[in-house]
């Protein structure tokens, strides 16, 4: 039998254990949702990290950079220093003055109904295009792992079916729980394959960036070359290149306080000070995770190289290939599972952001003018949800298929939280004049500019050779009218813009009043829920 | 359950809940005006400094690759040095502020705890 398999089974088995133990704790609403805000800060730390640190992150950036070199070193460092954003500016407010989701610490001071409904639609989009493409890896990934034993669409059912029982029947406290072993495999996972691709160069710095420098594959003209993987410029050539890192750094630097997924982690614990300091313990784990990057992925490029990893599955199978080849199959084995387990664990956690948000902004809030009209009534919606949300997504992926281009729906799920959620989370906390109007205008246009930006982008538009067919081809056949794969650099000024100028002609002499509520509360974490069981 | 009808917005009962007048005159007093002077000294230049640091990576390294590729210790250049270094800018200066937090906190709980005494009064 394959040693992948069964260590996906166990991983399974460990995590529906979970699903049943805190199923019996998820009674109540502040229970399901928020785990009862009684997650330690360490434990929300870590279940942070593995909530961010998908299979984008140990699959593709290790492929990024096998490929690329030092150009996908950045991402790992954009990835981090994001954090500081979410430190300094928004985890304290939020889990001070708000309850569930990030609309909550909006509909204080605004108007609730119509600031709810944006805001909840932003949420469902953000977290939605995050989950397809994490289906669509998934998908891929266990078919790679397990050609012989699972099809694709089998893969993305079998992930959709676990990831809405973590949900529907254990919550978020569950949903912390797999996270948090996930995130502690993977770190595992990752410091094993550092210690031995060190190992490989006999623990000597200079002769691993020696193999760094002088990398050899063969071109897309079949020549053979010979590159320095440490010089900038593999990835990001000009004349656009420089702007789209620059754009990319803004969407990672002012999206990741805005991703619902990240957001909702803050209300599991019991107060400001513990948000505080789990997102320094998210930093430590993030920032050791991605400065290991630079040896799965040189790693992979030195002792695997580009050539095998292409004709073996391709750039996502980087680290799995490495730990091949560092260790055999057993280790094969480990680092598919980790991978497999990191998508698993982060589809969880989109599903219960997007559940969150459509039952208590939406259905609760919204259509029902904040009245549960009976109790459980909006544990009940979200886990309903779960299904829908989970059915959807699975249908989607199926129908993209396992060649679908999908990464730059990371990118869009990253401008929209940027370029939408972020701006009016910090004017509302901020400013004094905001309002409705803006709240609305903001969320729309930044919701917009970064979709519209996207689809007239690289990304989607571009002239393909006739060998290229299906799923794989780019949407529009022209020649792209944007020229950044990343919108961020336009999309977030206009997010501000729409929200500054929706706020400035239009007067709400309430939300102007009640700022100095929200400034209060916010900032001193005054009357801030409190842990417990309900 | 004895609450059939539970309001699950942001007024629930077991929430602090206060007048108008109340938060204005919390926002306007003296303590609460210190809490602010203090995080924004700290906040406001971190920021601007991570923000500044961070965005000078891709910036150099996109305008300016021959010089980034300057060979600084054997073959390890000044772009990958400078990248790393923004790991530990990073961890930094989240270590300053969780130092620099412990007196928010002191300053918040004598706001709250004030706030909350005049409440048991009434």
């Amino acid at each position: 039998m394959n040693i992948s398999l069964v260590m996906f089974l166990l991983f399974i088995a460990i995590t529906l254990g979970i699903t049943y133990w805190a199923s019996k704790r998820s009674a109540g609403t502040s229970a399901y949702f928020a785990a009862s805000r009684q997650i330690k800060g360490w434990q929300n730390g870590i279940a942070v990290a593995g909530d961010y640190m998908s299979a984008a992150s140990f699959l593709g950036i290790a492929g990024i950079i096998a490929f690329q070199g030092y150009d996908g070193f950045l991402f790992s460092v954009g990835w981090l220093v994001a954090y500081l954003t979410v430190l300094l500016v928004i985890a304290e407010p939020l889990r001070n003055a708000g309850k569930y989701t990030m609309a909550d610490v909006l509909a204080y001071r605004l108007k609730p109904r119509p600031v709810r409904a944006m805001a909840s639609l932003s949420t469902l989009t953000v977290s939605t295009f995050y989950m397809i493409a994490q289906m669509v890896g998934a998908g891929a990934l266990v078919k790679l792992l397990l050609g012989g034993y699972v099809t694709y669409n089998k893969a993305v059912i079998g992930v959709g079916i676990l990831m809405i029982v973590y949900v529907v029947f254990g919550g978020m406290l569950a949903t912390t729980w797999v996270q948090i072993i996930k995130a502690i495999l993977l770190m595992a996972g990752t410091i094993l394959l550092s210690i031995l691709v060190m190992a490989h160069f006999h623990f000597s710095f200079s002769d691993f960036f020696g193999a760094v420098a002088h990398v050899s594959y063969h071109d897309a003209k079949g020549q053979e070359v010979v590159k320095d993987f440490l010089q900038p410029g593999l990835r990001y050539k000009p004349p656009y290149g420089p702007l789209d890192l620059i754009s990319l750094g803004l969407a990672l630097i002012f999206g990741t306080a805005g991703l619902p997924h990240i957001l909702v982690r803050f209300y599991t614990v019991p107060d400001a000070k513990t948000a505080r300091h789990s997102v320094v313990w998210a930093m430590v784990l993030i920032g050791s995770f991605y400065i290991m990057t630079t040896f799965l992925g040189f790693g992979a490029a030195t002792i695997v190289g580009p050539d095998f990893i292409k004709t073996h599955g391709g750039t996502n199978m980087s680290a799995p290939l490495l730990a091949n080849a560092l260790a055999g199959s057993v280790f094969f084995a480990f680092i598919s599972a980790i991978a497999f387990a990191t998508i698993l664990a982060v589809v969880a956690g989109l599903t219960i952001s997007a559940t969150t948000s459509f039952s208590h902004d939406f259905w609760t809030n919204v259509i029902h003018n904040g009245v549960e009209r009976r109790p459980g009534e909006e544990v009940l919606v979200a886990r309903i949800s779960a299904f829908v949300v989970g059915a959807v997504a699975m249908a989607i992926a199926i129908l993209l298929g396992p060649t679908a281009n999908v990464a730059f729906l990371v990118a869009l799920a990253f401008a929209v939280a940027a370029s939408a959620n972020l701006p009016v989370i910090v004017l509302s906390i901020f400013w004094r004049r905001f309002n409705t109007a803006g709240a609305v205008s903001g969320l729309a246009v930044g919701l917009l500019a970064s979709i519209g930006l996207i689809l007239v982008s690289p990304s989607l538009m571009a002239i393909d050779p006739p060998t290229v067919t299906g799923a794989a081809r780019h949407l529009i056949q022209a020649k792209a009218w944007f020229p950044l794969e990343n919108p961020g650099i336009l999309s977030i000024p206009l997010g501000f813009i729409g929200a500054i100028v929706g706020t400035l002609v239009s007067h709400e002499p309430t939300s102007q009043h009640k700022f100095n509520e929200l400034l209060v509360r916010s900032n001193t974490g005054l009357g801030a829920e409190r842990a417990g069981a309900h | 359950m004895a609450e059939a009808l539970r309001r699950i917005d942001t007024s629930q009962e077991e929430r602090y809940e206060a007048s108008q007048s109340t938060w204005d005159k919390i926002a306007e007093s003296q303590d609460f005006k210190d809490l602010m002077a203090t995080k924004r000294i700290f906040i406001v230049p971190a920021f601007l400094f991570f923000v500044v640091y961070y965005f000078a990576l891709p910036v150099l390294v996109g305008y300016a690759p021959q010089f980034m590729s300057t060979k600084v210790i054997g073959e390890v250049n000044l772009a990958y040095l400078f990248a790393l270094s923004q790991f530990f800018v990073a961890w930094l200066i989240a270590g300053l502020y969780v130092k620099a937090a412990n007196n928010f906190d002191r300053l918040a709980k004598d706001i709250v705890g004030k706030a909350e005494n005049s409440k048991g009064g009434k």
